[in-house]
C-alpha cells in the first residue's frame, strides 16, 4: 500500500509543475501590463512604474520570476489580490468553506438517490421504471444548470415564496464563523430559526448542484450493476437460494459500487466547474463565484492563485480516490 | 487489360457491398434504440431550422418592436399573434431569436468538435504510435490540462483571448481536446501490435500511412461516440460561458447569451428565460440521445450481450 500511495505520489509531482507553470504563463498572456492595470485610471510616473516593476520582479528574466513564484508558492504564499489586496490564500480560505458545504451536499444529494435509482433500474432492466429512471438521468446529464437554476428561483422563490432568492443565510442573523459551515455554526449558535434559514438558502442551490452528479451516478450505478448481475458468483448466490436481497445488497451491489465510487469520486471536477455557475447565479459567496468576479474585475494574482488552488485540491481528491480505489479492490493494489 | 479492369470492377463492387451491408447493420443496431431515432429526428428538425431560419422567422431576429416590450406568450393573458412566444425587453421577437439561435449552437458544436477531434487525433496517433518520450510529454500536458475544471479553463482561456464566440469555440475546443487524445492514443496501442499493421509494415508502408490509413480507420467507433457527446458539451460549454458574459456578446441570438440577457426579468417575465432554456436542453437532449444509440450501436461488447 505504502509503495502504490508513493509511486501515485511521485506521478502527481509533474503534474502540479505543470499547472503551476499554466497558472503563471497565464497572468503573463493575458492583454495589457499588470502594473498599469494595478494602477487602474489613475496613472503613474515612470519612476513609480519602474519601482513597482522591481518590487513585483517582473524586470527579471521569466525563468527567475517562475523560480521565486514556486518558491513563494512552497511557502504558502499565492500571492495578493489586486482589487482587496489581502493574500490570495487567505481569501480562498474563508471562501472555501462555502463552497465545500455546497459541494458535499450536493454530492451526498447525488449519492443517495443515484445509487438506489441505479440499482433499481438494473434490477427491473427493460421495465418502465428503467426506461423512466435512464430518461429522467438523460435529462439531468443534457441540463443547462445555469437555466435550471433560474427556473427554479422562478418557481420556488417567485411563485411559491418558499426559499429565499441568494446568500447563505437571512441578514438577521449573525454569528461568528466557527467551522465555516453555515448549517453547523448557525446550530452552534443557538438562535432559533437558524438553522432553518440556512437551511432553506442550501436547498436550491444544493439541487441545480446536485443535478449532473446524480445522472452520471445513476447511469454508471445501473450499467455497473448491470454487469455484475451477469456475473457467475451472482448466479451462484441465487442458486444456492439466497434471497434476492441478499444477491443484490450483498454480492451485487458491493462489487459493483467500485466503478460506482470511482464516478463519484470524478465528479469533483465537475461539481467545482458546475459551483462557477451555481454560485453566480445564487450569489453564494464561495469559490466558483470569487474566480468569476476575478476574472471580471481582472484581478490576475486571484485567478492565478485560485487556478493553482482548484487545480491542487481536484489532484488530491483524484489521489484518494485512487487509494480508496486499491484498498477496496486489491486486484489493482499491485 | 480488360480483364484487369473487370477484376478491380468487382473488387470495388464487393466493398461498395460490404460497406452497404455494414451500414444496414449499423442502421439495424441504432434503430433498435428508440430513444437514439427519437433523438435523430429531433437534431434533424433542428439542422433544417437552423438551414431555413430566414424563412421561417417571423421576424428578423434584432428588430426592436417599439411598444411591444416583454409581450408574454399567444396563450398567456396580453399576448399577441404577431409574438408567438413574446418578445424580450427591448421588443424582440423571442420565436425568432431562437430560430437563428439554432444557427449559432449547431455552428459552435461543429467549429469545436472539428478542432478538438483533429488536434486530438493527431496528437492522440502520434503519442500512440511512437511512445517513448514524446509520449510521455503528451500524456503529462494532457493530465495537465484535465486537472482544470473545464469550465474554469475555457473561462479563463477566454479571458486572456478576449470574449467572444470564435474566442470561446477556441477555449472550449481546447479543453475538450485532451478526451481525444486519451481514446485515440489507447486504440493506437492496442491497435499497433496486431497483424494486420505489421503486415503493412512488411509490405513497406510509411508512419503516416501507418498511422492514418492502417491504425486509423479501425479506431474510429469510441472516436465517433465521444465525438457526439462532446457536440453537446460544446453547446452546453459555450451558452455557459454566454451566460456567464464571456460568450457571444449581446445582441448575437446565442442562447446563453438570451439568458444572461432576461436574468434580470426573471421574476417578471418568465418566458424571456423559459424558451432559450428550453431550446438548449432539447438540442443537447437529442444529441445525447443520439450518442447513447452510436454507442449501443458501435461496440461489438454490448451487441453480444
Amino acid at each position: 500500500m505504502l509503495r502504490f500511495l508513493i509511486s501515485r505520489l511521485a506521478l502527481l509531482i509533474p503534474t502540479f509543475i505543470g499547472v503551476s507553470i499554466i497558472s503563471f504563463a497565464f497572468i503573463r498572456l493575458l492583454p495589457g501590463d499588470p502594473i498599469l492595470l494595478l494602477a487602474g485610471e489613475r496613472g503613474l510616473s515612470p519612476e513609480r512604474y519602474q519601482q513597482l516593476r522591481e518590487l513585483y520582479g517582473f524586470d527579471q528574466p521569466l525563468v527567475v520570476q517562475y523560480f521565486d513564484y514556486l518558491v513563494n508558492l512552497l511557502q504558502g504564499d499565492f500571492g495578493t489580490s489586486i482589487v482587496t489586496k489581502r493574500p490570495v490564500l487567505e481569501e480562498f480560505l474563508t471562501l472555501f468553506p462555502a463552497t465545500l458545504e455546497l459541494s458535499f451536499c450536493a454530492i451526498i444529494v447525488a449519492t443517495v438517490i443515484g445509487v438506489p435509482a441505479g440499482v433499481l433500474a438494473a434490477i427491473r432492466r427493460g421495465s418502465w421504471l428503467d426506461q423512466s429512471v435512464m430518461g429522467t438521468a438523460l435529462v439531468g446529464y443534457s441540463m443547462p444548470i445555469f437555466w435550471w437554476g433560474l427556473l427554479l428561483i422562478i418557481l420556488f422563490s417567485g411563485i411559491l415564496q418558499w426559499t429565499p432568492v441568494s446568500g447563505r443565510i437571512s441578514l438577521i442573523y449573525f454569528f461568528p464563523t466557527t467551522t465555516g459551515f453555515m448549517l453547523i455554526d448557525s446550530l452552534l449558535s443557538g438562535q432559533s430559526g437558524a438553522f432553518k434559514s440556512a437551511a432553506s438558502h442550501l436547498i436550491l442551490p444544493t439541487v441545480v448542484l446536485a443535478t449532473i452528479p446524480l445522472a452520471v451516478i445513476a447511469r454508471q450505478t445501473r450499467s455497473a450493476m448491470l454487469e455484475v448481475l451477469g456475473e457467475d458468483y451472482v448466479r451462484t448466490a441465487r442458486a444456492k437460494g439466497l434471497s434476492p436481497y441478499r444477491v443484490v445488497g450483498l454480492h451485487a451491489l458491493r462489487n459493483a459500487m467500485i466503478p460506482v465510487i470511482t464516478t463519484i469520486g470524478l465528479q469533483v471536477g465537475v461539481l467545482m466547474a458546475g459551483a462557477i455557475l451555481t454560485e453566480t447565479i445564487f450569489s453564494w459567496p464561495g469559490i466558483g463565484k470569487w474566480m468569476v468576479d476575478s476574472v471580471f474585475k481582472r484581478d490576475y494574482a486571484v485567478v492565478q492563485g485560485g487556478l493553482l488552488l482548484i487545480a491542487a485540491i481536484i489532484m488530491l481528491v483524484n489521489l484518494i480516490v485512487d487509494l480508496l480505489y486499491g484498498l477496496i479492490n486489491p486486484r489493482i493494489r499491485h | 487489360m480488360a480483364g484487369t479492369n473487370a477484376q478491380i470492377g468487382t473488387a470495388s463492387a464487393a466493398t461498395k457491398g460490404q460497406r452497404r451491408a455494414m451500414l444496414a447493420e449499423f442502421w439495424y443496431y441504432f434503430s433498435q434504440n428508440r430513444g437514439a431515432v427519437i433523438g435523430l429526428y429531433v437534431f434533424v428538425a433542428i439542422v433544417i431550422i437552423a438551414v431555413l431560419a430566414p424563412l421561417i422567422a417571423p421576424h428578423s431576429p434584432s428588430l426592436q418592436n417599439r411598444g411591444s416590450f416583454l409581450v408574454p406568450p399567444v396563450w398567456e393573458t396580453g399576448g399577441d399573434w404577431r409574438f408567438l412566444l413574446g418578445t424580450d425587453a427591448v421588443g424582440r421577437d423571442i420565436l425568432s431569436r431562437l430560430i437563428y439561435g439554432a444557427r449559432f449552437s449547431l455552428f459552435i458544436g461543429a467549429v469545436v468538435v472539428t478542432l478538438s477531434v483533429s488536434i486530438g487525433v493527431i496528437i492522440g496517433l502520434i503519442a500512440g504510435y511512437f511512445r517513448g518520450w514524446v509520449d510521455t510529454v503528451i500524456t503529462r500536458v494532457m493530465d495537465i490540462i484535465l486537472a482544470f475544471p473545464s469550465l474554469l479553463l475555457a473561462l479563463v482561456l477566454v479571458a486572456i483571448l478576449g470574449p467572444g464566440l470564435l474566442n470561446a469555440m477556441i477555449a472550449i475546443a481546447l479543453v475538450l481536446q485532451p478526451h481525444f487524445v486519451r481514446l485515440t492514443r489507447a486504440a493506437v496501442m492496442s491497435e499497433k501490435t496486431r497483424d494486420y499493421v505489421t503486415a503493412a509494415r512488411v509490405a513497406g508502408a510509411g508512419n503516416i500511412r501507418l498511422m492514418f490509413r492502417t491504425i486509423l480507420p479501425n479506431c474510429l467507433a469510441p472516436l465517433i461516440v465521444q465525438a457526439t457527446l462532446s457536440f453537446s458539451s460544446a453547446i452546453l460549454d459555450a451558452a455557459a460561458l454566454g451566460f456567464l458574459g464571456m460568450g457571444a456578446q449581446p445582441p448575437t441570438p446565442e442562447w446563453g447569451t438570451m439568458l444572461a440577457e432576461a436574468r434580470e426579468f426573471i421574476l417578471r417575465a418568465w418566458w424571456v428565460v423559459t424558451f432559450p432554456g428550453i431550446a438548449i436542453l432539447v438540442t443537447v437532449l437529442a444529441i445525447n440521445l443520439m450518442g447513447d444509440g452510436l454507442r449501443d450501436a458501435l461496440d461489438p461488447k454490448l451487441k453480444r450481450s
